[in-house]
């Protein structure tokens, strides 16, 4: 059983250990001699890549690796240097970021937001990763965008469209180029209107879950602007691989469209659910029956294949584009992998140029002097026209693309056309308007 | 010592050791190197061994003693980690009412489920816990996190905004987890020595601290007359009904017991990252604690804490190495062998770590049915002959209950 020998030398040992371990604490504080976090010291700088590679969004993940990849080769003056020639500010030269050769780490966000936040985590602390960028949903970008802030590196979010993550959730060391769902419905209502009429009665089947919500609320405001009525909203579990039991209800209610406030493979199910229901064929109201998907993507549209023809969405970007910067960056990337970018790769690549850039323009890499360099930045030649990252909620304001399912896509890419190029002042808001409010952008953190 | 018999008192030692000297041991490759890949010395993931380590023993605690797989402990991790960021929202970062408060709700809540679940032993016993896990990850998920009530905050997980109540917190106290305003615990000494970066991090060793309390307290259960009636339980309980030894209260007790370590670790890993996602409460989650416990050897003391440790850093090392780094260690070779090395290790690496782990898993459960526990045991027998592998066996009481 127990022995205790209590001399002493043994108590005497034993404080002196105690003590130093009270004192250690001084150590600890004194400890910041870098001036802000991962300070790069060497020849070379890294970047963070923390996309989902597993799980529902694996395809936009993987599809933002490459687009990132092609992103550090332009820095680093390899390939064709893509949208570096088109970029309307000239700071990059294409010799790395301030001299600094890019190099970068990547992990797997498995659309979770704690294995999110944990592969972020050791990108930053163990390989001195000192930006994250991607990510292929707002409840994980929302959460690394917050151990960014935490940790005091910048977050340059990839896919992300809940109006929460530039609104209540907002934090000073996150940006989002990409667009929210406020910006959605703005674009698509006039474009609804025009096609079916102001007299539509309006069903929502929304993902239940922080994006769904805000954007469920975004487009039911906006279609109601224009004299819509919003028969019901129906929230269905994010797990939900069978809608059949959703889109029953949909036929009695007297609506006349459809709303799925669906993504990624969800919206693939509940679309072919409400084709195989033969909604489409339906005539109600005396008007025929229509399908609205507020947000497309690429991805999305060849999962669903032809089920989307004639369907209404938006998008941020897409490759069919024509201005200089989309026709130098979809060259790149069709030379090098043999397929148009999606609209999420396109946010990713965007995001890091802007991240390189701002650097360079700062000539820090201390994420106060980035995130400076950033507010309020209007900038060109990125593909989505003239762009404006504002101030007050790190958001990037430009042209929104109304898009629909083609009716006849020649090849595989193809699957939808752009309708409408929404002018960028449509869909401009003020900062505290309601859908935004709530949230606090607080003050630059440089972690050490 | 403090009531330990001669080798328990051994064992414990050697895992203060391990778990104090964890920065060095981790950190065996020089940063700079091709192999700092492998380190696994950095504050997130040093946490998260000691984190799960402590799961993992609770769990221990009723799988390996009483024989009941229960299938959804995670609900309880999920429920502490909530408890404790409700704490830092209301009240303030400070850590110790936070942990205590995940302790108290994480032991309510196994009460009530167990209550129910322990009605049914066996497959059933598996199968009502496992619906009760998958209930609150469905009500963490969306229910309780619509606008107009809000406890969870959904697929986001829960946060602390600066609009936050926080009763108790004041401008003098750091905005993060701190222990009574003194230490944060993201602090952080790093020492350079050589071309070695060894990390001493304030949240690791309060989280290791408490992994000793943890495991100190499981030994004692393991010793006790009440770890006796337990293991009774696993080898035969209808007898122990036909002795007139009602055996319901034992096993709701050490269900208790391992939920309270559950809602410890999960009060810890808000409280070494303040935010609380529902995905820790899923099913894989519950999943994963089992294969920690199998993985290391069920029913032995350290068992636990070491298959919580591989399965944490196959999860984040393993998980990280991408085709770039495959290019670089094969890039000796020439160019049509590299690509070919590439191609046969691409899929065990990257998003491709769950295959290895899965065929690790078989091997140790067919070739080493104890686990990794009795994997040493062989070792050491290789080393010292019979006599002394005798010793080692009981030092980690590795013998079956049955």
């Amino acid at each position: 059983m127990s022995k205790s020998n209590l001399t002493r030398r043994g108590l005497l040992k034993t404080s002196a250990v105690a003590g130093a371990g009270v004192a250690l604490p001084t150590i600890f504080t004194a400890s910041s001699a870098a001036a802000y976090m991962n300070e790069p010291t060497g020849g070379s700088v890294t970047l963070g890549f923390n996309v989902p590679q597993t799980g529902p969004y694996a395809d936009e993940g993987n599809d933002e690796l490459l687009a990132q990849k092609l992103a550090v080769e332009h820095l680093n003056g390899e390939g064709d240097g893509g949208c570096l020639k088109t970029f309307t500010s000239n700071a990059l030269q294409g010799n790395g970021i301030l001299g600094k050769k890019v190099e970068f780490v990547t992990g797997d966000t498995q659309t979770k937001s704690d294995a999110a936040r944990a592969s972020a985590k050791s990108m930053i602390e163990k390989d001195g990763a000192i930006m994250i960028n991607g990510g292929s949903s707002s409840g994980v970008a929302i959460a690394v965008q917050g151990l960014c802030q935490e940790a005091g590196v910048i977050f340059m979010a990839g896919l992300t469209h809940s109006n929460d993550t530039t609104g209540k959730d907002k934090k000073a060391n996150g940006f989002r180029h990409f667009f929210n769902g406020y910006m959605s419905g703005a674009a698509l209502a006039p474009v609804l209107e025009k096609e079916y009429g102001k007299d539509r009665r309006a069903y929502h089947l929304t993902a239940d879950y922080t994006w769904g919500w805000t954007q469920q609320e975004s487009i039911a405001a906006a279609t109601e602007a224009v004299g819509w009525e919003t028969v019901n909203n129906v929230l269905t579990p994010l797990a939900s691989t069978d809608f059949s039991s959703y889109i029953t209800p949909v036929l009695n209610s007297g609506a006349d469209v459809l709303v799925l406030n669906h993504y990624g493979g969800n919206m693939v199910n509940s679309l072919t659910n409400a084709i195989q229901f033969g909604l489409l064929d339906k005539e109600v109201n005396g008007k025929d029956f229509k399908i609205v998907v507020p947000l497309y993507s690429e991805l999305m549209a060849a999962g669903a294949g032809a089920n989307i023809k004639g369907v209404f969405g938006s998008m941020n970007w897409n490759w069919q584009l024509q201005d200089e910067g989309t026709k130098a960056f979809v060259q790149s990337f069709g030379e090098k992998y043999g397929k148009p970018p999606s609209n999420s790769a396109q946010t990713c690549y965007a995001q890091t140029l802007l991240y390189a850039d701002a650097c360079e323009r700062a000539g820090t890499f201390n994420p106060c002097g980035v995130s400076e360099a950033l507010e309020g930045f209007e900038f060109d030649g990125l593909g989505n026209g003239p762009t404006l990252y504002r101030a007050d909620d790190h958001q990037c304001f430009k042209d929104v693309l109304v898009v629909k399912g083609a009716e006849n896509p020649t090849n595989a890419y193809d699957t939808l056309e752009i309708v409408e190029i929404t002018p960028r002042a449509q869909v401009e808001y003020a900062p505290d308007h309601p859908m935004f409010a709530g949230g606090d952008l607080g003050t630059c953190n440089p972690g050490a | 010592m403090l009531g330990l018999n001669k080798q328990d008192t051994t064992l414990f030692l050697i895992v203060v050791a391990l778990t104090a000297l964890a920065p060095f041991i981790l950190n065996p490759f020089p940063t700079e190197s091709a192999m700092a890949q492998f380190n696994a010395g950095y504050p997130d993931l040093m946490q998260r061994f000691v984190i799960f380590g402590i799961f993992a023993i609770g769990f221990n605690i009723l799988f390996g003693l009483t024989g009941y797989l229960s299938f959804g402990h995670a609900a309880f991790l999920g429920v502490g980690s909530y408890a404790a960021v409700w704490m830092f929202k209301l009240f303030s970062y400070n850590v110790f009412p936070a942990i205590f408060l995940s302790v108290v709700i994480a032991g309510l809540f196994s009460l009530l489920i167990g209550y129910i679940s322990l009605r049914r032993s066996g497959i059933y016993f598996s199968i009502l816990t496992l619906a009760f896990a998958q209930m609150s990850f469905a009500l963490a998920y969306s229910v309780l996190s619509n606008p107009k009530f809000n406890l969870t905050n959904g697929e986001t997980g829960l946060q602390v905004y600066t609009d936050d109540l926080q009763m108790f917190h004041g401008d003098h106290l750091p905005d993060l987890p701190h222990i009574f305003g003194l230490l944060t615990m993201r602090d952080n000494f790093v020492l350079t020595v050589g071309g070695w970066d060894f990390n001493f991090n304030v949240g690791y060793y309060f989280c290791a601290l408490i992994m000793l309390l943890a495991f100190y307290f499981s030994v004692r259960i393991f010793r006790s007359p009440f770890g006796t009636m337990l293991r009774a339980v696993k080898s035969n309980q209808t007898r122990m009904y036909y002795t007139g030894l009602n055996a319901r209260p034992y096993t709701l007790a050490a269900f208790v017991i391992s939920g309270m370590y559950a809602g410890l670790a999960g009060g810890l890993m808000a409280a070494v990252d303040p935010l609380a996602g529902a995905e820790r409460m899923q099913w894989t989650a519950s999943g994963e604690v089992v294969l920690m416990t199998i993985l290391g050897g069920a029913g032995t003391l350290i068992g636990p804490i070491l298959g919580a440790g591989f399965i944490k850093y196959f999860e984040n090392i393993f998980s990280k190495i991408n085709d770039t780094v495959l290019h670089s260690w094969f890039s000796f070779l020439p160019d049509g062998m590299e690509d070919f090395m590439v191609a046969i290790v691409h899929p065990f690496i990257g998003k491709g770590w769950h295959l290895t782990l899965g065929l690790l898993f078989m091997m140790v459960v067919i070739f080493l049915p104890g686990g990794l526990v009795e994997g040493g045991q062989r070792i050491m027998r290789l080393f010292r002959g019979k006599k002394a592998a005798k010793e080692a066996d009981e030092a980690t009481q590795s013998t079956p209950a049955e």
